[in-house]
């Protein structure tokens, strides 16, 4: 493989951490408020407000429903006024993170919702706001579950990202599908597989680690 | 118990009625009409079976379950019409202790004692200092800086009490606090209770389904049957004279004094022709529980007792015993005669021939 070529692949690959990394923040940025809204404004719950709650829920099925390679596309006019541009990497990040967004709402709102209900009347018995509940009771409690979430999203970022070469986003996606099938360069194929293998493993390991490190519930419940 | 006792009343419940709208079955009462007083500085027990209510009646005194009707005040204020910061300030002041515990996980045992504090919004100086004495109080300064998931059940309840404290409460409300604990684990916790009790002069609310919990710690106590209130008053009175079928069914588990199968099965409730015994719940209560009464009673009465089964128990300082007899149903009445003039309780359960 030529110097060249390891050079394309390199930059390939940063532009991929690029795309996961900025659209993974964001898309916790808003989805951790939307999953910790949904997970508590049913009827009777801390935020009761169940109509927004319908609404809400509604908005994240549909968002999850559409195929991404067609996010992709169908959302480039909102793109461009987001980004400025509808071609390139930083451009690709805006549809990633509208994707990662209601996925990451829904993982948030399954770990809160495993939390024991018994802690959050402890709380109200405490006197707690609605609000300090959820800072100092469910966010800590669903850690563990929210850091493996946050994992799960990540590594299906790195498959999505792969797709935004159809609006110029590059990446590792992109160069295996321009240089590997177009051209017929069966190596670099190879080597963007064993990359993407390589950063799917890594974050999955990290992922793990760190939600092990801040479970400190009995070994029996670990791994929800 | 419903006029206030002459230290004044710091939980009252009046004409208190809780019905839930329960979807395809109508409305389902969970209380009706409970009136009860609970004095400041009482352990006051509630035992009911599952499903009787206390549970609905024990978190409307922090405002958990609001009533239908009727009222809920705890020092004077009323705890289902208050609502937003002023409900807050009354639950600072009612500390809850849980069957389960509900301490969190993610934190340690400091950082559950802690939490109170935190919410109440207390500078961490303070937080510090008063963290540090609740520990020492419950026992557990070796285990401070560990997590629930390394305590034994024991110990997550001490942590639980101790967090229950960390407001300086003036009421404290125990569901089921030792109902998921060993024999010899509920005793240390019962006497921490007590300690508490005595030391800062905190009222105590349990509800509870062991009539055990109830002799051991509770100055007053209330029988639930039903969503009512159905016998209620100081512990020694209602152990030493039950009135209501459920209170005797719960205290027969207590007392351990239930006939003999082979009598329970043959005993009538009305005299029959001829020769026949007459059996009899003698209670002693207060000084009279350790007189030997019956030998007194074959001694100067000539009669002779049958002696079925039998207890004596100790309720705070007073001792009481419960014995089952039998007598000759001819001289029933003369027997029951000598006792009560000696300042026995007797009541009649039946015959048997």
């Amino acid at each position: 493989m030529s110097a060249n070529l390891i050079a394309l692949l390199y930059d390939a690959t940063l532009q991929t951490l690029y795309m996961v990394a900025i659209s993974a923040i964001l898309g916790t940025v808003l989805g951790l408020p939307l999953g910790v809204f949904l997970a508590t404004s049913q009827r009777g719950e801390l935020l009761s407000s169940p109509l927004l709650n319908k609404v809400l829920g509604l908005v994240v099925n549909a968002a999850r429903s559409v195929p991404f390679i067609i996010l992709v596309v169908a959302i480039i006019p909102f793109t461009r006024l987001i980004a400025g541009t509808s071609i390139g990497t930083t451009a690709a990040i805006v549809p990633l993170t509208i994707a990662a967004t209601p996925f990451i709402a829904r993982l948030v709102e399954n770990a809160i919702r495993e939390v024991d209900a018994g802690l959050i009347e402890a709380a109200r018995a405490m006197g707690a706001t609605p609000y300090q509940i959820i800072r100092k009771v469910l966010v800590p409690e669903a850690l563990p579950g929210i850091t493996l979430g946050l994992t799960l999203a990540v590594v299906s970022l790195i498959g999505y990202s792969a797709m935004v070469g159809a609006v110029g986003g590059e990446g590792l996606g992109d160069l295996g599908i321009r240089y590997g099938y177009q051209r017929f360069m069966p190596d670099v194929m190879l080597a963007v597989v064993v990359i993407l293998i390589v950063m799917v493993q890594l974050v999955q390991s990290i992922g793990e680690w760190i939600a092990a490190r801040v479970d400190k519930r009995a070994p029996r419940n670990r791994g929800n | 118990m419903p006029e206030p006792t002459s230290t004044g009343a710091a939980i009252r419940f009046d004409a208190v009625e809780k019905a839930f709208d329960a979807s395809g079955r109508g409305r389902v009462v969970a209380l009706s009409d409970v009136t009860l007083d609970i004095g400041a500085g009482d352990i006051c027990g509630i035992i009911g079976r599952s499903g009787a209510g206390k549970s609905t009646l024990l978190r409307m005194v922090n405002g958990l379950e609001v009533p239908t009707s009727g009222t809920v005040t705890v020092g004077g204020r009323d705890v289902g019409r208050a609502s937003g910061a002023d409900l807050r300030a009354i639950r600072r002041e009612v500390g809850m202790i849980f069957q389960h515990f509900n301490l969190l996980a993610s934190r340690t045992v400091y950082g559950n004692i802690a939490l109170p504090l935190e919410i109440a919004g207390l500078p961490s100086g303070q937080i510090k200092q008063r963290v540090t004495d609740l520990i020492a109080r419950v026992g557990l300064e070796a285990q401070a800086n560990r997590y629930p998931a390394e305590l034994s059940g024991g110990q997550k309840q001490r942590v639980g009490i101790a967090r229950a404290l960390a407001t300086q409460p003036k009421v404290l409300l125990s569901d089921e606090a030792t109902s998921a604990l060993d024999p010899e684990t509920t005793q240390t916790v019962l006497g921490l209770l007590r300690d508490i009790n005595r030391d800062l002069g905190l009222t105590i609310l349990l509800i509870t389904h062991e009539m055990a919990v109830v002799r051991d710690i509770a100055s007053h106590m209330a029988v639930i049957d039903g969503g009512r209130i159905v016998e209620s008053g100081p512990t020694y009175d209602v152990f030493v004279q039950p009135k209501h079928p459920t209170t005797r069914s719960f205290l027969s588990g207590v007392t351990g004094i239930t006939l003999p199968a082979f009598i329970a099965s043959r005993m009538q409730d009305s005299r029959p022709d001829g020769a026949s015994e007459e059996v009899i719940r003698v209670t002693f209560a207060g000084s009279h529980a350790t007189d030997p009464m019956l030998a007194k009673l074959t001694g100067e009465m000539g009669i002779s007792v049958n002696i079925l089964a039998g207890a004596i128990e100790e309720i705070g300082p007073h001792p009481f015993g419960n014995l089952l007899i039998s007598v000759d149903a001819a001289r029933g009445s003369d027997a029951r005669e000598y006792l009560q003039r000696h300042g026995l309780l007797t009541e009649v359960l039946g015959y048997v021939r």
